[in-house]
């Protein structure tokens, strides 16, 4: 009876948090990593948060007092802020928003800030934008692999169905014009209206950018096929090497015919939770030049606005230049060194990665460790990892990649000594499993086979639910 | 021959009675094939049709569900949904027409006198003063936690999205006292959201699917077409109440309405009401609240009971919650939902901290995985968390802002008496239900908003008419009195003075 009584989206699992990537999460907050407290524990490595330049934060909090304490040039503006709701947003918040995001930019694109939209997290945003250019049955193609909070972000509520662009290996899992159609005709077939493409660039999980091609690629692709293009860039932050991030934007600025096409359909996400490492202040932002998507979006985001204090608070660190000129610098600096750090940890234990010039994360290679090239093999690749390695790394499956082995591993979350200590496991895991024979050997199955009926149901029901939510 | 007719061929029964059964199967099967493609490619359901006033002038929602647009949501070739496109039309609802007109030119006594007041916005500017005070005496420790050195971490990070445990723990405790002690509050039945309007939107998500409906008693917050019908595509099915009653829930219209919605086809999944109610201010009896119990486990529905007002009583009538049943009676726990938070009793709606407070598991399941597209902002909950835990500072709060309001009421009605208007009987809220029945010519809808608009723009006062929170009787206006002072009242009638005579020289 009980059940009953509640709705389908209540019941139903398109929330996605039963796929490995939230479950390896859930094993992590059972048996956490402790430098001191637990130092047997698992070490969450699927997180991706950014770390690393809290120090600089607490700094310019340290030195602007005023500001934590609702004060404006000594006097108090606390009444204006507790009664501040409006969904348009403080303006002073949005324009040093915007240019936050051309510096980023390299000041290359500009952004006018009367057409962004505050959201609660890049979440809020992804959703929002979902309910504001498509029907419940409709679709979107994304590239793969993705993040997997997608799947819960645009299918969830808003219904919205995704349609996999698949990218592989051989070129380093680049979007191809072939991919493309591929993607489309198989919408078709499923009887799909496709109604736009959704990238994130710099990509989660990948850690590259985007190249000038694929950009291309992709606006002459949106324009032909009368569709919109959401790029995500919540990582445009964290690049710390060449090529350099290029925005779409940039690309549409640079080509005056094209910009008049499809200026109406192209959308930024962004968010203020991995370049500047503030998650839990929940600041998300749609940026668009569609002025129905902004007014309809801005009404939306009654359901989610940011705080008046966060944003009082963020308007006057991101106003200063001389603090946000700094903290860019310094911030990619330091995940640079943070990611040579991991990639070497990895060369040690004979493992390589795709390279990446960005993100919080490496996305790591390791299908010769498989005992087969099936994701099967890559679960319990996954349970071997978090179980006896104890490490919280998320499988290339719960990121719809269409090739077992790879996985997704972040460092930016962590310090060093852990990340250390994550690397001696990893590295005396793989001598062990070489050491009993090649990786396809029968007894390391049987083995694990034995294991078996210690190990949680939900564990087994994974290999065949995260293949589900592969696309055919 | 046997093709071209078939029932020759079957009466000839030579073959013909394989093809006479099969063209016609055939030709069915085409037509099926063609609805359905027709169909697919149109998903939206015919609605019933819209609750409340009909009248084009009153229309408050014209986005009421998705289901009610054209799927022609074009804009050049390019479309975005239909959800869109009717939301992005400019708002013709009074409601926010007025918030508009007011913002673009407000009131201020010294450097704008002659600008719109604003009588329209539940705000609660009475006790800000001791609020203020708390915060510069506290206010360090609160930001950043409460340890000496500044540590960022705690609260940059990501956090369990439906809030922490600490300040869960102190919106529960804050609830207890808000509601005068009588009911204990849980913690972990709790799950924080980013102000209730995104609170009323996941439980409707979470209660009923896209064409199920909800009944609620009129007249209602305007805010509720928006968060139950604009995206999950549940509808709002009135139960009409006068002012006869009071604008009191009745038995009888409760029961019409049930039954008038399932014989139109319509599956009613809860009941909405507000208590203490946005627009009348009144109080739930206990003995409705327990008839409420009652029909919700006959017909198998929800209550959703948004309770944002508990706080701010000022009558001599005492606030029961259903919370405060349902801990002391045997009923069926899983189906009552709370709806609270601190915009009201605690002035902060800039914050953007809502409840849902239920003791279903399901619900409360399904809502903490929905809280992460609105969750609340790290450096609030702490602020809040520290701010609730002084039970002290709370407690003198209650008392002093209770007596403020009751203050600024009594003193406000007793001057609209005096004008000839009368306000229903109230004990609780931000607002007076005013009734200005006799003012208006003609006596309807349009009546009504012509004197909305003699207020608006002779008088320069926003007031919310009736036929915006969907009354069923022409003529009440909703007037809130929580952000004057005791000085702004004169100048204030004295307005509506103006629009009064110049009703009555006109009649």
């Amino acid at each position: 009876m009980k059940m009953r009584l509640l709705s389908r989206k209540a019941t139903c699992n398109t929330h996605g948090q039963d796929s490995s990537y939230f479950l390896g999460w859930q094993e992590y907050e059972k048996n956490p990593y402790d430098e001191v407290l637990n130092p047997k524990g698992i070490i969450q490595m699927g997180l991706a948060e950014n770390q690393l330049s809290f120090d600089f934060l607490e700094s310019w909090l340290a030195k602007n007092p005023d500001v934590a304490a609702f004060k404006r040039d000594g006097k108090s503006i606390f009444p204006e802020l507790a009664l501040f709701q409006d969904y348009h947003g403080l303006p002073a918040f949005k324009k040093a928003l915007v240019d936050f995001m051309a510096e980023i930019r390299g000041n290359k694109v500009t952004f006018d800030p009367n057409h962004i939209v505050l959201t609660a997290g890049a979440t809020s945003a992804n959703e929002t934008l979902m309910f504001c250019l498509a029907e419940p049955g409709e679709a979107f193609l994304l590239p793969t692999p993705y993040y997997p909070g997608f799947d819960r972000d645009l299918k969830w509520r808003p219904g919205v169905e995704i349609v996999p662009i698949q990218c592989t290996s051989s070129n380093n899992f680049q979007i191809t014009e072939a991919a493309l159609q591929q993607a489309y005709q198989e919408a078709e077939k499923r009887n799909l209206r496709v109604k736009g493409v959704l990238v994130t660039n710099p990509s989660n999980p990948l850690g590259t950018t985007m190249s000038r091609n694929e950009l291309n690629l992709l606006i002459d692709f949106i324009s032909d096929k009368d569709m919109h293009l959401i790029s995500d860039e919540i990582y445009s932050g964290t690049v710390f090497s060449s090529p350099g991030f290029v925005s779409v934007m940039e690309i549409l600025n640079e080509n005056n015919s094209l910009k008049d096409q499809v200026w109406d359909r192209v959308h930024v996400v962004y968010s203020l939770s991995k370049d500047l490492g503030l998650p839990g202040f929940r600041v998300g932002a749609i940026y668009s030049n569609n002025d129905t998507v902004i007014d309809a979006a801005r009404k939306m985001s009654s359901f989610g606005v940011v705080s008046s204090q966060t944003q009082y608070l963020l308007s006057a660190m991101l106003s200063d230049k001389k603090f946000t000129r700094n903290y860019i610098t310094q911030n990619q600096k330091r995940l640079k060194r943070r990611q040579r750090m991991l990639i070497s940890g990895l060369q040690k234990a004979g493992i390589s990665c795709l390279e990446s010039n960005a993100g919080l994360f490496c996305w790591v290679d390791m299908r010769h460790l498989l005992q087969s090239n099936t994701f099967e093999a890559e679960m319990e690749l996954w349970k071997k990892i978090v179980y006896d390695v104890r490490l919280n790394i998320s499988p290339g499956s719960s990121c719809h990649c269409t090739e077992p082995g790879w996985f997704r591993v972040c460092f930016a979350n962590m310090s060093e000594q852990t990340l250390e200590l994550a690397m001696k496991r990893l590295k005396a895991f793989v001598v062990e499993l070489t050491a009993n024979g090649c990786s396809q050997s029968r007894t390391e199955f049987s083995s694990w086979n034995s294991k078996r009926k210690s190990l949680p149901k939900w564990v087994f029901r994974l290999s065949s639910r995260d293949r589900e939510q592969e696309e055919p | 021959m046997r093709l071209i007719v078939p029932l020759q061929g079957v009466v000839q029964g030579r073959g013909g009675l394989l093809l006479g059964s099969l063209i016609p199967c055939a030709l069915f099967y085409f037509l099926q094939l063609y609805l359905k493609r027709n169909r697919s490619s149109d998903s939206s359901v015919d609605p019933p049709s819209p609750t409340g006033s009909s009248s084009n002038l009153t229309e408050l929602q014209r986005s009421s569900s998705r289901s009610h647009l054209s799927r022609d949501g074009s804009i050049g070739r390019i479309r975005v949904s239909s959800l869109a496109s009717s939301l992005a039309e400019p708002n013709d609802s009074p409601y926010y027409i007025g918030l508009e007109k007011v913002s673009e030119d407000p009131y201020d006594r010294f450097n704008n006198p002659n600008g719109i007041i604003q009588l329209g916005l539940s705000e609660n500017k009475l006790s800000f003063d001791l609020i203020e005070k708390w915060i510069s005496e506290n206010l360090n420790q609160s930001l950043i936690g409460n340890d000496v050195t500044l540590n960022i971490n705690a609260i940059a990070t990501y956090q369990p999205c439906d809030g922490l445990k600490e300040c869960k723990e102190a919106v529960s405790n804050f609830m207890s006292q808000m509601m005068g002690g009588s009911v204990n509050f849980d913690p972990s039945n709790i799950v924080l959201t980013s102000g209730a309007t995104s609170a009323i939107e996941m439980l409707s998500f979470c209660l009923a699917d896209q064409g199920n409906a909800l009944l609620v008693p009129t007249p209602y917050y305007p805010g509720f077409d928006r968060d139950v019908r604009w995206r999950t595509g549940v509808d709002l099915i009135p139960i009409h109440c006068r002012s006869a009653d009071n604008f009191s829930l009745t038995i009888t219209a409760l029961e019409q309405a049930f039954t008038q919605a399932r014989k139109q086809g319509v599956k009613v999944r809860g009941i909405l009401i507000s208590n203490p109610s946005n627009p009348v201010g009144s109080l739930l009896s206990r003995r409705m609240l327990y008839y409420l119990l009652e029909f919700a486990r006959e017909k198998n529905i929800h209550i959703i009971s948004d309770e944002i007002f508990a706080g701010s009583i000022y009558g001599s009538e005492k606030f029961v919650s259903f919370a405060e049943i349902l801990d002391s009676e045997d009923f069926d726990k899983d189906r009552v939902h709370i709806i609270y938070g601190l915009s009201k009793d605690l002035s902060l709606p800039g914050f953007r901290v809502g409840v849902i407070y239920s003791f279903n598991n399901n619900i409360l399941s399904a809502a903490k995985k929905l809280s992460r597209f609105s969750s609340v902002s790290a450096p609030v909950q702490q602020l809040v968390t520290s701010m609730l835990s002084d039970e002290r500072f709370i407690l003198e709060y209650i008392e002093i802002n209770k007596n403020r309001i009751r203050q600024i009421h009594d003193e406000f009605e007793a001057r609209l008496s005096q004008l000839g208007i009368e306000c229903a009987r109230s004990s609780a809220g931000f607002y007076c239900w005013a009734d200005m029945s006799g003012l208006i010519q003609p006596h309807s809808e349009k009546g009504e908003l012509d004197l909305w608009d003699k207020f608006l723009n002779l008088a320069k006062i926003n007031i919310t008419p009736g036929s915006a929170c969907h009354c069923i009787e022409p003529g009440w206006f909703r007037i809130c009195f929580t952000t004057l002072t005791l000085e702004d009242i004169p100048l204030i009638i004295e307005r509506i003075r103006k629009v009064v005579e110049t009703c009555k020289s006109s009649a």
